[in-house]
């Protein structure tokens, strides 16, 4: 037993070292805030000069004409890019969302055995992959295959990107859903399939919703897998074994000509990318805050 | 009779549904070793003609006849700016991370996760060009300018004419965009500590910072570690504002040997080349051979990150439900 | 002329006994809401206290406004005062930490450090108090591991992880990491309830044994470990304090009807 006498004696060995622990605490705070800002400035600074750069340079002119002739005094419009991404946006849907909805329900439903984990991990692994990579297979398996560059080879790549978030987000909501809603289902006899569509409609949407407006967003600002298979172009939508132009793409060609009214139109292309892409994010953002538990969906980047 | 036949009928249902659910799950896996499979028979000329010294040559010539090409100074562009941007973006992001966990009022927690969250979102590409047209001038002027003109003659990786496009420009950029990802695995990993770690610490006299070192740092480390595997599997395979900004150099001159000099990454050559190569030449077959090697880097980061990072999300949820 | 002015504290304390620990009029707030009502208690030194209630009384949030642990959760608020030997704990920000370790606590569930091994976890806040030299620690890491009667069991084991100890074992141990840094007076809450009675009764003879030289306040939800530890109680419900007295006046002959109801195990 340590007596009190111990104890004082003991406590004499303590060093007064309270106000020397507080600074470095105050100091660390610094830091952190100091840290905290270091993030701030570049996003404000980003959203700050995309608007003055890009501002000046909408019209409808510019959201709907072609690009002109390069260096010629009639600029043009980014036309063909919006509709391109539009277009890209579109199709990838048109196969990630039924592909990504059918393997997350997979994964809530039937993934709870080695494949199920299997599949789970390559479905993180792919999501967090350099896309550059999977522009290169999907011009391999389609811009090879086929011959030529084409809207299709775009919609391949950018469905494989969007498909990891989409699983991971169905799985996610599905999860959600209390296990009480599918026994009253089982009680009365509907087959499984009836209940995981009805369940999926009713109580996971919004979660359904926030992964489809996630990859989306993600997706819409890809711009390294379409080097490899829309390749770029001038001119709208010609058909489908047809190059195509996308926002992002022609931001990064607009970038490298010498010409101030191409850099203008770059900024312009620029604004009008992250009004979409933002605009996706905060109405997530705004699902996100009504439902309980989102903050298990972790972030997906722009690649 | 009837609700016997209907029960049958739904049973023979469910079958189809399940087997339709696995194969659409199966696509990821197909498409994982698809890619790997593409990538070797793409680049199999190249590993044909060069051998081991695809890895380790520095010359890049695509002229006709005499091709000969080397992915090293890639490589090592690839490593030099992704450690570069760990250097300067893990201590911040672990400083947000605990930031938000740790100190931040609620409502300063929300706004701030929302800025994570939009920085995450900025497409690569408007980082690009925000970096080329924006950062670009800041950095020359007021960093390396300076930094040169004190430094640049006695050590070596400083030396150089700054020009702003170059291997430190390319690594602030791509610090900035791993920095959402860092920081926001952190938030989460260092929330799931469970606050009976931290008020041990407290109840020990210890301050906040001490609190962080005592109590939320040691048991979040290894998912720590993971977001930081994370962050560098995005560094390692990020392309567009690389190639908008680190300089474009090919062959020897490549290599990473200054800060100030342009440099070149993995992918940011094969974005760069690939308008030039024609299919079925050992250019485009090197390109795609870059391809392979990214990927299986990327592969094993990202293996070793998921590992990490799943095992204490999944505890958390563990924790949850107990 | 010493004696002089000494005298009147002389005096006081003669006439009531010296309490190490007081608190006045706290209320404590949970996002707006009163878990604690206006609970003003004094608290004797060597000498056990019970905090009694049914759940949701507010008698844990009460104990952890005694070291200013409280406010540490979000959305909590504390007002009124803390006297550690006459000193308020609420006067500074600072005060909390310097007067943390004089006030150990012990918490519901065992939380030993789990990547620290069993001597790291006893001189954890030692290290923070900026003991360095060897022989104290070990010193000091051996009292405290004696006092919990956790010596014999880990002595040979002492580079072991905390977490490789039963939960009895663990509770001690966080017990010795709380005495470690010469506490006066020792908080627990509910130490015992996540234990088996074997480890239970380790934990309340050691308890018994402490007594003789800490001020111990202990919530308890265990009305027979109560009356077998404590000296005095005190009965909290909805937030206020009902009724405080000795421990045998409490639980034979309770003043107050409520008080009277739940020590007879009507409710709660």
């Amino acid at each position: 037993m340590i007596t009190v006498e111990q104890r004082a004696e003991f406590r004499k060995h303590f060093r007064d070292n309270i106000s020397s622990r507080l600074i470095t605490d105050k100091i660390v705070k610094g830091v952190v805030l100091g840290c905290v800002v270091l993030a701030i400035v570049p996003l404000a600074s980003i959203l700050f000069e995309v608007t003055k750069n890009g501002a000046p340079v909408l019209s409808i002119d510019f959201l709907t004409q072609i690009p002109g002739a390069v260096g010629s005094s009639d600029v043009g419009g980014i036309g063909p890019a919006i509709q391109g991404t539009l277009l890209l946006i579109g199709m990838s849907s048109l196969i990630g969302i039924p592909v990504g909805v059918l393997s997350g329900i997979f994964l809530s439903e039937y993934g709870n055995n080695r494949l199920g984990q299997t599949i789970r991990f390559f479905n993180d692994v792919l999501a967090e992959f350099p896309t550059i990579v999977i522009g290169l297979f999907a011009f391999m398996v389609i811009v090879v295959t086929f011959g030529y560059f084409s809207i299709m080879a775009g919609t391949f790549a950018l469905s494989i990107i969007m498909l990891p978030i989409i699983t991971r987000t169905t799985e996610e909501s599905l999860k959600l859903v209390p296990v009480t809603y599918r026994e009253a289902g089982y009680a009365l006899g509907i087959n499984r399939m009836t209940i995981i569509f009805r369940i999926l409609l009713s109580s996971a949407k919004s979660g359904l919703i926030t992964g489809v407006m996630l990859s989306v967003a993600r997706i819409g600002g890809e711009t390294a897998p379409l080097i490899f298979t829309i390749l770029g172009s001038s001119d709208f939508f010609a058909g489908f074994a047809q190059p195509m132009d996308a926002l992002p793409l022609r931001i990064w060609r607009l970038s490298f000509l010498p010409y101030d009214s191409s850099i203008a139109q770059g900024w312009g292309a620029a604004l009008v990318l992250i009004l979409i892409v933002l605009s996706l994010n905060i109405g997530i953002r705004y699902l996100f805050l009504r439902r309980r538990g989102g903050g298990r969906f972790r972030i997906v980047a722009g690649g | 009779m009837e609700s016997v036949k209907l029960k049958g009928g739904s049973a023979s249902l469910d079958k189809v549904f399940k087997i339709g659910v696995t194969i659409a799950a199966m696509y990821v896996l197909v498409v994982v070793v698809l890619i790997a499979v593409q990538l070797g028979s793409g680049s199999y000329q190249i590993w044909a003609k060069e051998g081991i010294s695809f890895l380790t040559g520095s010359d890049w010539n695509a002229v006709h006849g005499r091709e000969s090409f080397g992915a090293a100074p890639y490589i090592a562009g690839t490593f030099v700016t992704a450690g570069l941007a760990m250097l300067i973006g893990l201590p911040v992001s672990i400083g947000i991370a605990m930031f938000l966990s740790e100190l931040a009022p609620k409502f300063l927690r929300t706004a701030l996760s929302f800025v994570v969250e939009l920085l995450a979102a900025v497409p690569s590409v408007i980082y690009g060009l925000w970096g080329l047209f924006i950062l670009r001038d800041y950095l020359r002027n007021w960093i390396e300018a300076p930094i040169s003109s004190t430094l640049g003659n006695n050590v070596w990786f400083l030396s150089g004419t700054p020009f702003g496009l170059d291997v430190f420009t390319a690594s602030i950029v791509l610090a900035i965009m791993i920095i959402p990802t860092i920081a926001s695995i952190s938030r989460e990993i260092m929330i799931a500590v469970p606050n009976s770690q931290r008020e041990a610490a407290y109840m020990l006299g210890a301050t906040k910072w001490e609190v962080f070192k005592m109590a939320v740092i040691p048991y979040s480390k290894s998912g720590l570690v993971g977001a930081s595997i994370l962050g560098l599997g995005r560094a390692v395979g990020e392309t567009m504002a690389v190639t908008m900004l680190i300089g474009n150099a090919t062959g020897p001159s490549a290599f990473p040997s200054s800060l100030f000099s342009p440099g070149q990454t993995m992918s940011s050559i094969i974005a760069n080349e690939f308008a030039e190569a024609s299919q079925g030449t050992l250019h485009m077959a090197a390109l795609i051979g870059i391809g392979l090697i990214l990927f299986v880097i990327a592969l094993s980061i990202n293996v070793v990150a998921q590992l990490l990072v799943s095992k204490v999300v999944k505890a958390h949820e563990g924790a949850i439900i107990a | 002329m010493e004696a002089l002015t000494k005298t009147p504290n002389a005096g006081r304390s003669f006439q009531e006994p010296r309490y190490k620990l007081v608190a006045e009029n706290i209320v404590a707030t949970y996002n707006g809401v009163e878990a604690v009502k206006n609970v003003s208690m004094k608290f004797r030194e060597r000498a056990v206290t019970a905090l009694i209630g049914p759940s949701g009384c507010g008698k844990t949030t009460f104990l952890r406004c005694l070291n200013r642990m409280h406010e540490l959760s979000k959305g909590a608020k504390v007002t009124g005062r803390v006297l550690l030997d006459g000193q308020d704990l609420y006067s500074s920000r600072e005060d909390a930490i310097i007067h943390r370790r004089k006030i150990g606590m012990v918490f519901q569930k065992p939380n030993p450090f789990p990547t620290m091994s069993i001597y790291d976890n006893v001189a954890a806040g030692l290290k923070l108090n900026g003991v360095k030299d060897r022989k104290v620690l070990d010193q000091i890491v051996q009292g405290c591991l004696e006092m919990v009667y956790l010596w014999d069991e880990v002595k040979h084991d002492l580079k072991k992880p905390g977490m490789s100890l039963s939960g009895g074992q663990q509770q001690r141990l966080c017990i010795a990491r709380a005495l470690a840094i010469q506490p006066e007076v020792l908080l627990m809450d509910e130490p015992a309830s996540a234990l088996d009675p074997i480890a239970t009764q380790k934990i309340e003879e050691m308890i018994t044994e402490l007594k003789k030289e800490y001020a111990i306040i202990i919530v308890t939800h265990n009305m027979q470990q109560a009356v077998r530890i404590s000296d005095f109680t005190g009965f909290m419900y909805l937030g206020s304090l009902v009724e405080f007295g000795d421990t045998k006046q409490i639980f034979e002959n309770p003043k107050n009807e409520t008080t009277a109801k739940y020590v007879q195990g009507q409710f709660g």
